[in-house]
């Protein structure tokens, strides 16, 4: 399992109820479920994606975020969690806010476009990045809403959403973010993990 | 109609009190099982069939000697694997494979026809209840059905919300619309417009509605197969002939494949039935019956739902299953739901659709080895 997963696996304590959403072959949710008793659930937007949870033996249910999130009540997960999707939706702003509404706490995380990789390789080969967390081209990514781990932090901070842990991922070191590294994280890190709330 | 040799049946003694008024005892339900029943009692499924289904689900059908319904997905290793779980499956009441209905006789000896009581989704499944009793089973494994089969699994969990672990409505509704009726209603009309009916009483009278009832299953057939599975089925391939014939024989292939489909039903099925069923299923609407709120249908139970639709079935579009995913999730119900690509139609539940299979058996392998 990837270590993005074992950071987000350690933000939630054991039996809680999580919806993880996007949660492609369902990786994550097995480990949470088989590790640390969590009532789990699934959306994803794929068919062989939610055919491979199924075979996993986990509830999974096949939909849209920016539609399907809307039928779950107020506050009925413990931690919602959205993992390096964000990015891809036509409407992020309203994506977190379901996010937000559907869990007591979200985590989000985020691929850096801020990452020194990324600055480097448009300053010096003048085309769109391509690295490991953004290994599309230009016309084919998923992409829509790129942003950096210091747009996130300064979004959410204006929007009145409580950031309780916000974590730098660099392959397999993990530091904590806050105002004064700031600037240094986004440099370094190629993931941003955030734990939210509103 | 027809024999009742191969047929199981159990006699009710319990009265039956049906949402019509009036209450039915001492009346039969047949019923089919596959595999065994294991010793905690803890691998039954009961499964539900659709307008014209039976209690043959899979193995050859003793009464028609054909595959029994649903042959694809419940046998030995298949995806209702009969090695690992007892399936049970009964004929609707108001059907015409043995369970109490319109061909059978009142208590003055007189075959009921029209006269048999209307009955509902929730009579039928109150009536199949009285299965567990009869195998001692506690609780059910799990309950499934696709088409009017899913309509009776939402019913039961919600009559008996402790009685299943796990619920597998497919290609359903949980309320019929105004589409749905209103095909139901050309079907009827087709057979009461047959002057064989005779207003039911056709038995006594030796004739047979067989034209009215094979165009009602002719018109219905159309609705469970999709626009695109019959353009690359049959487009607009001839029959047996080099050119057309300006007539009206059956010049399309299409055209001779709906005769055969109708004159094949009017061998194995009964036009009062035909009438009685579809009027349940139209009937159904488990929301109203919850105070239009279809969450509180199912707020008692904590079984495991798992909800299937197909990518090309109109009759019982995804967004109708969708709508009791919705309702499930909205009170925070265990439900998972996979709508599966097929260009099969509403069809699709029965057929060789290898991700639907695949699916349904993962659902219950995977449910049965938890706890």
């Amino acid at each position: 399992m990837k270590n993005e997963f074992q950071v987000i696996a350690d933000l939630i304590e054991k039996d809680k109820k999580v919806l993880d959403v996007g949660c492609a072959d369902g990786t994550l949710m097995k480990f949470l479920k088989d590790n640390k008793n969590i009532n789990i659930r699934g959306l994803e937007i794929s068919k062989e994606k939610v055919q491979e949870c199924i075979a996993k033996g986990l509830t999974v249910i096949e939909g849209n975020a920016e539609k399907d999130l809307k039928q779950f009540p107020d506050k009925s997960f413990d931690y919602v969690v959205l993992s390096q999707t964000l990015q891809a939706f036509l409407n992020p702003e309203l994506v977190l806010d379901e996010l937000l509404r559907v869990g007591k706490k979200a985590i989000v995380t985020i691929p850096n476009f801020g990452y020194w990789k990324v600055r480097f390789h448009l300053l010096f080969k003048g085309t769109m990045p391509i690295t490991k967390k953004l290994p599309d081209q230009w016309y084919n990514t998923p992409n829509l809403h790129m942003c950096t781990i210091k747009d996130f932090f300064h979004f959410v901070k204006s929007r009145d959403i409580k950031i309780f842990k916000s974590l730098a991922l660099n392959n397999l070191n993990t530091s904590i973010i806050n105002e004064r590294n700031l600037g240094v994280k986004n440099l370094f890190a190629d993931l941003g993990i955030f734990l939210i709330e509103k | 109609m027809k024999t009742e040799k191969n047929i199981k049946t159990l006699i009710v003694k319990k009265p039956l009190k049906l949402d019509c008024g009036k209450t039915i005892k001492e009346f039969p339900i047949a019923y089919e099982t596959y595999g065994s029943l294991n010793s905690k009692k803890d691998n039954a499924i009961l499964v539900f069939h659709a307008l014209t289904g039976d209690q043959f689900v899979t193995g050859t059908n003793p009464i028609t000697n054909k595959d029994g319904w649903w042959s694809y997905a419940v046998g030995p290793d298949k995806a209702i694997d009969t090695n690992k779980y007892f399936v049970i499956c009964s004929n609707v009441i108001g059907g015409c494979m043995g369970s109490y209905g319109p061909s059978h006789k009142d208590p003055n000896q007189k075959i009921f026809g029209t006269n048999f009581p209307v009955i509902t989704i929730n009579d039928m499944v109150n009536a199949q209840y009285n299965l567990l009793e009869h195998f001692g089973i506690d609780k059910l494994f799990s309950i499934t059905g696709g088409s009017m089969g899913g309509m009776q699994v939402l019913q039961f969990i919600s009559n008996f919300p402790n009685k299943s672990k796990t619920v597998i409505p497919i290609a359903t509704t949980s309320s019929h619309s105004a589409q749905n009726i209103a095909f139901n209603e050309l079907g009827r009309q087709a057979i009461t417009a047959d002057s064989n009916w005779k207003d039911g009483d056709y038995t006594s009278n030796e004739t047979n509605p067989g034209k009215g009832l094979a165009v009602a299953r002719m018109a219905a057939h159309i609705t469970y197969l999709s626009k695109k599975g019959l353009q690359e089925k049959f487009g607009r391939k001839l029959q047996e002939r080099e050119d057309l014939k300006f007539g009206f024989d059956a010049d399309f292939q299409i055209e001779s494949y709906l005769r055969y489909q109708g004159s094949v039903f009017v061998d194995r099925f009964d036009a009062n039935s035909y009438l009685y069923i579809t009027r349940a299923m139209d009937y159904f609407d488990l929301a109203k019956q919850f105070g239009g709120n279809l969450s509180n249908a199912f707020i008692n139970t904590r079984a495991k739902f798992f909800i299937i639709s197909f990518t090309s079935d109109w009759l019982y579009p995804t967004q109708e299953n969708k709508d009791i995913v919705i309702a499930l999730n909205s009170i925070g119900a265990d439900v998972g739901f996979v709508e599966i690509e097929s260009d099969k139609g509403h069809d699709s539940f029965l057929l060789d659709v290898p991700d639907f299979l695949s699916a349904l058996k993962n659902f219950l392998d995977k449910s049965y080895e938890e706890d």
